[in-house]
């Protein structure tokens, strides 16, 4: 029998089902093994026991009087460290949120706590998810748990180490130019990044706030559906959440084939310079996988996939110097109390609690929209990401899913990449998907030589989630990772 | 403080001001180098042909995402002022002296 | 040299809702500090703001009364900036595509000054709609933040710079005020904030047509203030500009103990907004038909109720000025003069006797100790003959104190005037019979002396015997 900290959601819903664990030895088994492995994986930024139990034992109590809220009721999730949950701490990775207890829940939050799943633990981020390997966190940076020297990748990096680590059955993280999908695709787990609009941000803290999207690191793809169809749904509480209708996804993967897939190759994609060729050969690999189960593998072209960096480090950035400036230390936070005078109470407070590549970011967005300078850099940007998105509604003419690599390389290591641009120039894959606010999954495809994963991406139009899901799953059932866990 | 030219026209002095944030000699020189070369990179946006290309603001165009007049209930107050830095009695938020000529209106 | 000056207002409004502009507190900012915040109004982490559909109608209701252009596509942009008030250091606005364009406000009657006006329509730039900050209370070397006030809606209404004089300022924000207060947008209480001003204000010699250095007014807390400041302001601008002095485009802030204007801002020190749309939020936009149905509902606004006031009910244009200077007392006047056959005489009655009372206690015409319904009916009564004008003084001093209709009051204690022919001829008998002296000279042809019978019986009559009757019957006995 697995190990129930190694489990899936679906996998412990049926021990819970059938009477073989009940949610407090479920949530004993994965506090236990965050008490083993958290001192050298540092996934977590902030774990409160006992609330998880207590929970543990009102959903058991609820189960045993046939009243569970979900087939879900009792199961422990892991929340990225910026999104609220009543009553806890939501810090960001910043010692700006230092003393911060967030007074409601974020509804995606709200739809996980109305299905009985249990909160344990916040994971480490980036700050303010500004990051690719937790690095950029004030607290800690998170191990991979495939090979602790390096990077778990980021933003989401905390989430995708625990998820990999056993420290949580699944996570939530937040994606805004490739967060989860470069983490999960790191740590050998599934990462999935809805549509825009597909689940609400409100209780997220805000990034770039036209490319943020909360979305679920799992096992296996499965787990994936079913986080997707509790997160989604159109929210009063969030003018960008859209209303479309919500899928049983989970219940589609059965009938999964890839017999007739149309499966678009990006031609850019492979151009990149930098793209390793481990990961060049086990995208082709798994094209060719595809092929072997019928699908068919069609070029197309992403001509302003070359722009996508330069548009998204615009817009982002102007997004997030405005998103942060919120963080003053007046009404909440850590104030710098030596400051004396308001103004200096601002520079200082800022100065102290935000991080290198925060202020880095703020200043490089303030600039972007300061006098004189819009039209050159954001409105043009704005254009830009215009023709980004028209590029994959035109691809998606011709094909059903797109795959691509969601890195040009694996996990590094941890201070390997010190230079700002060339961190930036990584997040090829995953950038223009947010700008398109199109989805896109990363699912475990190869390990390299050195033992390291390989995660690709599946990419679909908006509201595709169905189609990249069913694809991921086809290719799941072949994966050569099948059963291959990180050993710590 | 005047932006004073430099290259890309960044003054990172200025802009840290207008974000309020206080950086050393060090992180400003820091900055100054680094910045500029995200720009530099950046620029390369100048060679795409946008005319006649709208701008995205929103992923979706969406329109009219409105909320009926009905009040909702707001927070208790000690939540407010536990989270405040420093409080004046039991109902407002402390600041620094906030000085006349700083006063801005709306 | 002869000197023009040339000023622009800049006014904000606080909108009438029952919620907040972007999210479900309460709108009330007078409540206990801190009491009608949530997440979103305090800028916390992960809130996001949902906008409040009343508050875009009220402010197309503001754009139609005032003529604007109403605009089928609207968005909303973040102002940023640093401020304690402000709980997200951004202020959700509009910058380049606001709610409503153009438009403009007629002014006429007097100025503050008294002088008359020349009646003409200021021009405005536009209305957009905005979210309030906070208020801030100053104790010494700390401040005090209650964030009741931070997300009322808030329209910013900016007038070209067409006004010359201090008097047409104070004409065109009454005559804004009064609109505002017509169309149950806001009651445009200053004192509350509800209405705020500043002035952008320059001179420049008369037929130039450049404007001169544009100087800002700031810390206006009431009409008087702002046409002090004005008047102060001109003079200061036209000295320096005989003096050779330069003029600096700054902000000045207006004292009005001192009553004079001095620095706050220089140009140097001027705002890098970094307008960029909000994300947050999507566009606005109304059909034509939407429009209409607003429209069809649209309540009248004071210029054009002035002119219906004329017309409708016969009372001349300086009584209908009066009136409408304020909604609830012109529909005070409306609904009273609805009851009698000459609403000139209610007319008369608002302004000699209630408004008199009202302004010896201070109290607003919503708080008239006499509804309009009773006033109406005590002007009924002296149009019926029921009761003489100066009988119905003192029904009015009994109404004044009492809920008692005016009928009730004059059946109470008997102030019925007597019309009937019998009783009157009895006393006009007695009169007779009791003042030889005046009826001999009456009758020896001094028409005058009636007028002494006339008061004898009034008097025994105590008022109450209708006097052309009296007067009618005396020459009939006498003649
Ligand atoms: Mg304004
Ligand atoms: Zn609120």
């Amino acid at each position: 029998m697995t190990d129930q900290c190694h489990m899936t959601i679906h996998e412990a819903a049926g021990h819970l089902k059938s009477g073989a664990a009940t949610s407090r030895q479920l949530c004993e088994r994965v506090l236990a093994r965050i008490a083993a492995v958290e001192a050298r994986v540092n996934a977590l930024s902030h774990l409160d026991k006992d609330t998880v139990l207590a929970a543990a034992d009102t959903a058991d109590r609820r189960r045993a009087a046939g009243q569970e809220l979900s087939p879900y009721d009792g199961i422990p999730l892991a929340i990225k460290d910026n999104m609220a949950v009543h009553g806890q701490p939501c810090a960001c990775g910043s010692r700006v949120l230092a003393g911060f207890t967030s007074p409601y829940n974020a509804t995606a939050v709200q739809k996980l706590l109305d299905r009985g799943f249990i909160p344990c633990g916040r994971t480490n981020m980036d700050e303010f998810a500004m990051g690719s390997s937790t690095e950029t966190s004030a607290f800690k940076t998170t191990a991979n748990p495939w090979d602790l020297t390096r990077v778990p990748g980021g933003s989401s990096g905390g989430s995708a180490a625990a998820v990999a680590a056993g420290e949580a059955i699944a996570a939530l993280g937040s994606d805004t130019g490739g967060s989860i999908r470069q983490p999960a695709s790191f740590c050998g787990v599934v990462g999935l990044k809805p549509t825009y609009g597909r689940v609400s941000r409100y209780g997220l803290v805000a990034y770039a706030s036209s490319l943020d999207q909360i979305g679920p690191l799992t096992k296996d793809v499965r787990d994936a559906a079913i986080l997707l169809e509790t997160l989604s749904g159109h929210d009063p509480m969030d003018s960008t959440s859209l209303n479309q209708p919500v899928e049983d996804y989970a219940a589609q993967l059965d009938t999964a084939s890839a017999r007739g897939l149309r499966i678009g190759m990006p031609r850019e994609f492979f151009d990149v310079t930098g793209l390793a060729p481990e990961v060049r050969q086990a995208i082709e690999d798994a094209a060719a996988t595809y092929q072997g189960m019928g699908a068919e593998l069609v070029p197309v072209d992403l001509p302003h996939t070359k722009y996508a960096v330069a548009t998204y480090y615009i817009i982002a950035t102007a997004e997030a110097s405005s998103n942060l400036a919120r963080f003053d230390g007046i009404r909440y936070g850590a104030r710098d109390q030596e400051a004396g005078d308001l103004l200096s109470t601002y520079r200082k407070t800022r100065e102290k609690g935000f991080g290198l590549e925060v202020k880095r970011r703020i200043i490089l967005g303030t600039y972007v929209l300061s006098s004189g300078y819009y039209d050159a850099y954001y409105n043009r940007a704005q254009k830009v990401r215009t023709l980004i998105r028209e590029d994959y509604t035109n691809a998606f003419t011709s094909c059903d899913v797109i795959l691509a690599p969601a890195s040009p390389f694996p996990a590094f290591k941890v201070g390997e990449i010190t230079d700002p641009l060339t961190m930036y120039l990584a997040d090829i894959y995953t950038i223009s998907v947010n700008l398109a606010g199109i989805c896109g999954i990363s699912i475990p495809c190869a390990l390299t030589r050195g033992g390291l994963p390989v995660g690709m991406q599946l990419l679909g139009p908006a509201f595709g989630e169905s189609a990249i899901l069913k694809a991921a799953r086809v290719f799941e059932q072949q994966s050569p990772l099948a059963g291959k866990m990180a050993e710590l | 403080m005047s932006k004073e030219s430099t290259d890309q026209g960044l003054d990172v002095r200025y802009i840290a001001d207008l974000a309020r944030i206080d950086l050393s000699d060090e992180e400003i020189a820091q900055f100054q180098k680094e910045i500029a070369d995200i720009i530099g990179y950046v620029k390369l946006l100048q060679e795409v042909d946008v005319a006649g290309i709208d701008p995205t603001a929103h992923a979706f165009p969406v329109v009219n995402v409105l909320r009926e007049d009905i009040p909702r209930p707001s927070l208790p107050r000690e939540a407010v002022l536990a989270n405040a830095p420093a409080t004046i009695g039991d109902d407002s938020i402390r600041v620094p002296a906030i000085l006349p000529d700083e006063e801005e209106g709306a | 040299m002869k000197y023009e000056a040339v000023i622009g207002l800049e006014v904000h409004v606080q909108v009438r809702t029952r919620t907040k502009v972007f999210c479900g507190c309460s709108n009330g900012a007078g409540d206990e500090p801190n009491t009608n915040v949530c997440p979103v109004c305090l800028g916390y982490p992960g809130s996001l703001p949902v906008m409040n559909a009343e508050a875009i109608r009220k402010t197309i209701i503001a754009g139609m009364t005032c003529g604007c252009a109403i605009a089928r596509y609207s968005k909303w942009d973040r102002k940023n900036y640093y401020y304690p008030d402000m709980p997200k250091n951004y202020q959700i606005s509009q910058y380049d595509l606001p709610i409503c364009e153009g438009g403009e406000i007629p002014i006429e009657g007097k100025g503050f000054s008294g002088k008359p006006l020349t009646p003409r329509n200021i021009k405005l730039t536009r209305i957009h709609l905005e979210e309030d900050v906070a208020k801030s209370t100053h104790l010494g070397k700390y401040s005090g933040i209650d964030y009741n006030r931070a997300g009322t809606p808030l329209m910013e209404i900016v007038s070209e710079p067409d006004m010359h004089t201090a008097d047409e300022a104070y004409a065109y924000l009454t005559a804004l005020k009064q609109a505002m207060q017509f169309a149950g947008i806001s009651d445009c209480d200053m004192e509350k904030g509800q209405l705020r001003c500043d002035v952008n204000i320059s001179v420049r010699p008369a037929g130039e047509t450049k404007l001169g250095t544009k100087i800002e007014l700031k810390n206006l807390n009431s009409f008087r203030a702002i046409h002090r400041s004005i008047d102060y302001e001109i003079d200061r601008q036209i000295d320096a500009c005989e003096a050779g002095e330069p003029l600096y485009q700054e902000t000045r802030r207006w004292d009005d103990d001192a009553g004079m204007t001095t620095v706050m801002r220089s140009k140097e020190n001027a705002h890098d907004y970094r307008y960029f749309p909000d994300p947050d939020l999507m566009p606005v936009t109304v059909t034509d038909d939407q429009l209409d149905t607003i429209r069809a509902d649209l309540p009248e606004c004071p210029w054009s109720r002035r002119d219906r006031f004329v017309e409708q009910f016969g009372i001349t244009p300086y009584d209908a000025d009066v009136l409408t200077a304020d909604k609830a007392l012109a529909d005070y006047f409306e609904a009273a003069a609805q009851g009698v056959k000459n609403a000139k005489t209610v007319a008369n009655w608002i302004q000699t006797e209630l408004l008199a009372v009202l302004g010896k206690e201070g109290k607003p015409i919503t708080e008239s100790p006499v509804s309009a319904g009773h006033l109406a009916d005590l002007v009924a009564l002296i149009e019926a003959d029921t009761i003489s004008g100066k009988i119905a003084k003192q029904v009015f001093a009994e109404m004044l104190i009492s809920d008692k209709s005016p009928k009730e009051i004059v059946k109470e204690k008997g102030m019925e005037q007597v019309t009937d022919t019998g009783a009157i001829e009895g006393m006009v008998a007695a009169v007779i019979a009791n003042n030889p002296k005046p009826v001999a000279d009456y009758q020896a042809g001094n028409a005058k002396a009636i007028q002494s019978l006339v008061g004898q019986v009034m008097k025994a009559s105590r008022g109450k015997a209708n006097p052309q009757m009296v007067v009618q019957l005396l020459k009939a006995a006498l003649d």
